[in-house]
């Protein structure tokens, strides 16, 4: 051994040591990795234990991970019934998916107009436009509110979805992925004498498919999660969305926590089923606004 | 375009073609432009013109009076310290959150890493899940006598923190909470952006001698630039804007913010004063205060990592 390593030249060794480098860097980072990813998810999956569990269970000491034996869904139904998250989870679904629908119409159709046509105030209005996505919303916040009161749209799904139907980063997005479309396609179209609305929507929809997935998903997780602007407009019990609903249990049913867990996995898993069969969709989608922004 | 050059802008002809684009554009644009102007930019102005007056909610004459909602803002304590907390947070966590993703990037960026996909799963799931609900998980998690973030520390001896009945560490805690749900966002942009660097340079790297934290260090880090700038502003925007898990992590009897405004963040310091104690004209100047902040903040930062690298 000795004497075939003196043999060896200093760079051989050199990159024997870097093999044996790389393999100890893989095993710690292997480690770092689950231990990071046992962070990332315990919570979780605690309170998807929990919200199964009766309250006498939750507040054990010292805590108690799984329960097996005492599982049921008692805690789902009282919420999703008594409590009222059926009519909830209705709103937040009614209002994701309108406010998901009109930024996706909206944002694709700027786009196309930035991406397609040549028009007097073109880059003027784009810097408009992109000058408005520095705006924090807490400034526009109170002014939307007087507006929406003078309408008479405070307490109503129209206050909580009108503020949300145009979108600025989606025009933005949008219009990037449209000027990576190929021109050629779109010029053949229009050779073939078809219609502006034909060639946006039947040619240039269908290609931005990715862009529109992407977002789709940032509009609709956007408004699944938005609690400050609900929590302004809105008043009424038959009109709160799960955020309100959540962040009455502060009040009413404080320190329930297999109710608490029970509403936040109710929240919690329609988004991860649909993350699991989109993530591709997800991840690209961040990492394409990441890398364009 | 030589021709069109030389036609003064005011009085060039536009062709039919020209004209029909043009018209088509504005159909496209008019829907988003039309909700963008009154959504928007009619708000921010009047957003100032109510900052200028004595507003509420209850319709009465609102008396204009100047500028006096942000000299007295600045004269707050309450404000203040709602600044200093937001300020906290901020550079608790943002700093953090950065290299810990950028770490695991780099760990999830080896080529033989097995179960890849698998990690970077495990690492979005607290991304996508809805601050509401991860904010009433963190709750339980830092309860001092059933949580398992005690129990944890247990392990190690370390015993009775309160958390979030705490002064000192309540702000921490909502901090370790954010850090937790935006590792893995930040962790795929800067794994996107690790893929951008070009494979050829480590390699050249590697023959001429340079240990890994040589070619991290003048290949990657320098490349990653664009990425760094990214992540740090955005995190930094977002940071400042922090509001749910400061709201919900620290509702006591329907007041947020404690214990004795130890967590009162800017965003539910102007909520509060707007919506709580009815005094709009009072909240939009804070507002504007917080916009001054994150625009002097982000100036900031891209002056100080703005620089170009181009080893192509």
């Amino acid at each position: 051994m000795a004497a075939t390593a003196m043999n060896q030249p200093p760079a051989v060794i050199y990159m024997k040591r870097r093999k044996w480098g790389e393999l100890i860097g893989l095993v710690l980072g292997l480690f770092v990795l689950i231990a990071g990813a046992i962070w990332m998810l315990l919570p979780l999956v605690w309170m998807l234990s929990a919200s199964l569990m009766p309250l006498s269970e939750v507040i054990k000491v010292p805590p108690i991970w799984f329960a097996p034996a005492k599982y049921s869904l008692g805690n789902y139904i009282e919420v999703w019934g008594r409590v009222g998250f059926a009519g909830f989870f209705f709103n937040s679904v009614f209002v994701a998916f309108t406010i998901t629908f009109a930024q996706l119409l909206t944002s694709s159709m700027a786009g196309f107009a930035f991406a397609r046509y040549q028009f007097p105030g073109r880059s003027a209005i784009f810097i408009v436009i992109l000058s408005t996505m520095m705006i924090p919303f807490q400034v526009i916040m109170i002014p939307l509110f007087i507006m929406m009161a003078r309408l008479h749209f405070v307490n109503t799904y129209w206050g909580m979805i009108i503020p949300a139907i145009v979108s600025p980063f989606g025009i933005f997005m949008m219009r990037q992925f449209m000027l990576g479309v190929p021109k050629p396609l779109i010029e053949a179209a229009r050779i073939d004498g078809a219609s502006e609305p034909y060639i946006f929507g039947k040619i240039m929809l269908p290609l931005c498919k990715p862009a529109i997935a992407a977002l789709a998903i940032f509009a609709f997780l956007g408004s699944w999660d938005n609690f400050l602007w609900p929590l302004i407009v809105i008043n009424s019990k038959q009109l709160w969305t799960l955020p309100i609903a959540m962040s009455r249990f502060t009040e009413q049913y404080i320190s329930q926590t297999h109710l608490q867990m029970a509403g936040a996995s109710i929240m919690f898993i329609p988004v991860l089923i649909v993350f699991l069969l989109m993530q591709r969709n997800f991840i690209e989608g961040i990492a394409l606004s990441g890398l364009k922004g | 375009m030589a021709t069109q050059a030389a036609v003064a802008p005011g009085r060039r002809r536009w062709s039919p073609q020209e004209r029909r684009e043009a018209l088509w554009a504005y159909a496209f644009l008019g829907p988003a432009f039309f909700f963008l102007f009154v959504l928007i930019l009619f708000p921010i102005l009047f957003a100032f013109w109510i900052s200028l007056h004595d507003w509420s909610l209850i319709p009465r004459d609102f008396p204009l009076i100047g500028l006096k909602n942000y000299v007295e803002a600045l004269k707050d304590p309450l404000t203040l310290k709602s600044l200093r907390n937001t300020l906290v947070y901020t550079v608790g966590a943002v700093p953090v959150s950065m290299t810990l993703s950028l770490i695991l990037a780099l760990i999830m960026n080896q080529d033989k890493l097995p179960f890849r996909t698998g990690f970077r799963t495990a690492y979005f799931i607290p991304v996508i899940t809805s601050w509401v609900a991860v904010s009433f998980v963190w709750v339980w998690m830092f309860e001092p006598r059933y949580g398992l973030v005690n129990a944890f520390l247990a392990l190690f001896g370390i015993t009775g923190i309160k958390w979030l009945a705490s002064p000192v560490w309540a702000l921490p805690a909502i901090m370790i909470v954010s850090i937790w749900k935006g590792l893995g966002y930040n962790m795929v942009i800067f794994l996107a952006g690790l893929q951008g660097v070009p494979r050829e340079l480590h390699e050249a790297a590697k023959i001429d001698g340079a240990n890994r934290w040589q070619s991290f260090w003048h290949i990657t880090f320098p490349l990653l630039n664009p990425t760094i700038v990214f992540i740090t502003i955005t995190a930094v925007i977002g940071s400042l804007q922090v509001f749910t898990p400061a709201v919900i992590m620290t509702t006591v009897q329907g007041e947020a913010g404690g214990p004795i405004n130890s967590t009162r963040v800017m965003v539910y310091h102007i909520y509060s004063t707007a919506f709580r104690y009815n005094q709009l004209g009072y909240g939009a100047a804070l507002a504007f205060l917080l916009f001054a902040l994150i625009l002097v903040i982000t100036l900031v930062q891209l002056r100080l990592t703005q620089r170009d690298v181009d080893y192509s």
